[in-house]
């Protein structure tokens, strides 16, 4: 094991699955003599050169496009854009195109596309850079959504990623950039897509935390456990598309208590989605309400003291799990 | 003071005695203020990212100068100088970096997302690129209209990059709309210099497959740049059609605040320094007896004042209140009384909610925004 930062774990990841496959190669804005905007593609320019790792112009739409041509025709693109706000620019492209080649073309080919960006609010980047919408992603059949935590998912799953043929919609979190956490040394070290962890086990309420918020719920259930006497079980399902819902759900089962925590808006969440499965398949498993915490229904503010009240933290959290409680 | 030479302004190319002064003066208080600005980010009291001018003054100026009070200005996320130069007041300007309720835009956009509606500063927008068709939809409400109003839309050469740069082209010529683009050229699109990102680096030839014509300014230049874009208006305003301009200049300061300036040497910033705009210009008025020594440091130190008056207004400025969060997502009216929403189900429900139930005159949020309404609005509601 080695202690390293999630954004060091994401670039050993890029590293090694480019020694790996000479046809693993990068695109994206500034991540070649600038480094990266988030400094995940530091020094691969270096090691790898300008046919590997590619300075783009500013053209999500058509960056993004062209990963998945070069996917469909022999190479493993990773396509960087700077936050997932920009990725908008190129919805055509994952949604249009990526998401449905293989499916329109009955199909014939592959899109073995990565396309990866942080998201995340919390630093004062107002309403055009600081969302979060891995429920977008979420919507679309065609791809797969990772949303990875820990510095060994990172890696873990960004490997898998790009071994993986499928486009994947890759989404980083900024706050995540900088947290340390063991990492095996393995080089083939991976996570499998569809595999959720459990992050803490409890018995009394079953509390999903996606991306950033299964940290805020973690801790959530510290103070639920040392001033509530309540003991909840944290899963952090990490990829959403394929999601494991029978860990979920043997959780609810067991707890009979569900609380979902994303920073994403609430109409037509991963919350909102998550909460309808969860009541199909376990109705009677549930002794409360299904909570959701969610971010705020408005744009991300720029005024701190809005921002900060505009995505949930660890109180919010407490208070919805107590919730489930009172409301039998 | 110093004698006045009796040099004539014209001689130098130089606008009346008057006007060359109060452009001087605008292109000081763009410099002092985001001086300024970056020092209160180093405080902290300027959150996100924030990105300076600095070195851009004269394409500021010059360029904003060609307009009248009618025509419409769009900028990007680097505009602190623009709604300053279209006339918005400092203190709101500063008050909006400080992300308090006295900002231009209540402290909602912050420093990448400026408006100024009553000055007809239409914005600057984070998304690189996205404001090119909005600068065109400005230009076809005018036309439809048949308003007498042409819009300026400033972007940056990475910007030229992106498909709206094409598309708006290719519409605003076919639609002969009245619209100057410009490309403030300041040589890199964040970490990647021009040669390194754009195929033409003749910028200004990047419109004419699309049928826009383009010319090119001295952007270190006020007056060349001025000139320029006088024309450009006029072709826009007069002959109905767009053009493009490419004014060439440069950043002195790194892309934002946290730039390590890895991709540019320290020599190639001094010699673009050596250019400096607002130290240009000044000896030019100097030379030509608009201004005289004591007068320019007397005017330094008056804009400093004004500076520091700016940052203390800022900082008396409330931070908006939590009540506020909701406000200004929709009109509301009889289509929208208020909205039902379920995040965070705190024991106090939020006024999103309270509002499907109560009748929309007893809203406290529009009697509330009613009594904010800030005075360019009123203009607004005239026209509209
Ligand atoms: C769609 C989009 N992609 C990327 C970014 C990140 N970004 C912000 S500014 C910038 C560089 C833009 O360069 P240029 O257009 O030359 O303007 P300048 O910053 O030089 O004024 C980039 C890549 C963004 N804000 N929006
Ligand atoms: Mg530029």
């Amino acid at each position: 094991m080695a202690v390293m930062r999630y954004r060091e774990a994401l670039n050993s990841a890029l590293r090694e699955e480019m020694e790996r496959d000479p046809n693993v190669m990068l695109m994206g804005e500034d991540i070649g003599v600038f480094n990266g905007a988030f400094k995940v593609t530091a020094g691969l320019l270096d090691e790898f050169g300008e046919k590997r790792v590619r300075d783009t112009p500013i053209s999500e739409n058509t960056i993004v496009g062209m990963g998945v041509g070069a996917a469909m025709t022999g190479l493993r693109p990773v396509v960087e854009l700077m936050t997932i706000n920009f990725s908008l620019l190129a919805m055509d492209q994952i949604v249009n195109h990526a998401a449905s080649i293989r499916y329109m073309f009955g199909g014939q080919v592959r899109v073995p596309l990565v396309v990866r960006m942080p998201q995340g609010a919390g630093h004062q980047l107002g309403p055009t850079h600081s969302h979060s919408w891995e429920a977008l992603y979420l919507h679309v059949p065609g791809l797969l959504v990772a949303v990875p935590t820990t510095a060994a998912d990172a890696k873990g799953l960004l490997k898998s990623a790009i071994r993986d043929d499928n486009p994947v919609v890759f989404i980083e979190h900024e706050y995540l950039y900088g947290q340390r956490g063991e990492v095996p040394d393995d080089e083939d070290h991976t996570v499998r897509f569809g595999e959720a962890a459990i992050r803490r086990e409890g018995s009394d309420v079953t509390i999903v935390g996606i991306s950033r918020m299964a940290l805020t719920s973690a801790r959530a259930a510290k103070t639920l456990s040392e001033e509530h006497d309540v003991e909840a079980e944290v899963i952090d399902p990490r990829t959403l598309r394929p999601l494991d819902l029978d860990t979920i759900l043997a959780s609810v089962r067991k707890t009979n208590r569900c609380v979902i925590v994303e920073e994403g808006w609430p109409h037509g969440g991963v919350g909102a989605n998550l909460a309808a499965l969860i009541q199909e398949q376990a109705f009677d498993d549930l002794d409360a309400p299904i909570q959701r915490v969610t971010g705020a229904d408005v744009p991300m503010p720029y005024s701190k003291p809005l921002e900060q009240i505009a995505f949930p933290h660890e109180p919010q959290v407490v208070d919805a799990v107590l919730a489930t409680f009172r409301d039998r | 003071m110093a004698e006045r030479v009796a040099q004539p302004a014209e001689q130098a190319g130089l606008p009346e005695p008057a006007v060359a002064l109060e452009w001087l003066g605008s292109m000081m208080l763009i410099r002092r203020f985001e001086e300024r600005a970056g020092e209160m980010y180093a405080k902290a009291k300027v959150g996100g990212f924030l990105h300076l001018a600095i070195g851009e003054e004269a394409t500021i100026v010059g360029s904003t100068r060609a307009l009248r009070d009618q025509d419409y200005l769009i900028s990007t996320y680097r505009s602190h100088g623009h709604t300053l130069a279209r006339g918005s007041d400092p203190d709101r300007v500063m008050a909006e970096l400080f992300g308090r309720v006295d900002g231009l835009c209540r402290g909602r956009g912050g420093s990448m997302h400026m408006f100024d509606r009553e000055n007809r500063f239409m914005g600057g927008y984070g998304i690189v690129g996205g404001n090119l068709p909005l600068a065109a939809g400005f230009a076809l409400a005018s036309d439809y209209l048949e308003r007498d109003e042409v819009t300026l839309c400033q972007f940056g050469d990475g910007a030229s990059n992106q498909g709206t740069f094409g598309e708006t082209m290719n519409l605003a010529a076919l639609w002969k709309l009245p619209v100057v683009f410009m490309i403030t050229n300041n040589q890199f699109g964040m970490g990647t210099a021009l040669e390194r990102h754009s195929a033409i680096t003749d910028l200004l030839r990047k419109g004419e497959g699309f049928g826009v014509p383009g010319m090119r300014c001295d952007g270190m230049d006020a007056v060349d740049t001025y000139n320029v874009t006088s024309e450009a208006l006029r072709i826009a305003r007069e002959e109905r059609r767009p053009t493009l301009v490419e004014a060439v200049t440069y950043r002195f300061r790194g892309h934002s605040m946290a730039d390590p300036e890895e991709y540019r040497t320290k020599e190639q910033v001094d010699e673009w320094r050596k250019r400096d705009p607002l130290t240009v210009f000044g000896d030019q008025l100097m030379e030509a007896g608009i201004l005289s020594e004591d007068e320019r440091e007397a005017m330094d130190r008056d804009t400093i004042e004004r500076v520091d008056r700016a940052v203390a207004f800022a900082d008396a400025s409330p931070h908006p209140s939590p009540n506020d969060l909701y406000d200004d997502i929709y009109v509301l009216g009889d289509q929208v009384r208020g909205w039902y929403s379920v995040d965070e189900r705190t024991p106090t429900p939020h006024r999103g909610e309270d509002e499907t139930a109560m009748d929309r005159a007893d809203l406290p949020h529009a009697a509330e925004h009613a009594a904010t309404t800030p005075p360019g609005d009123a203009s607004q509601r005239e026209e509209d």
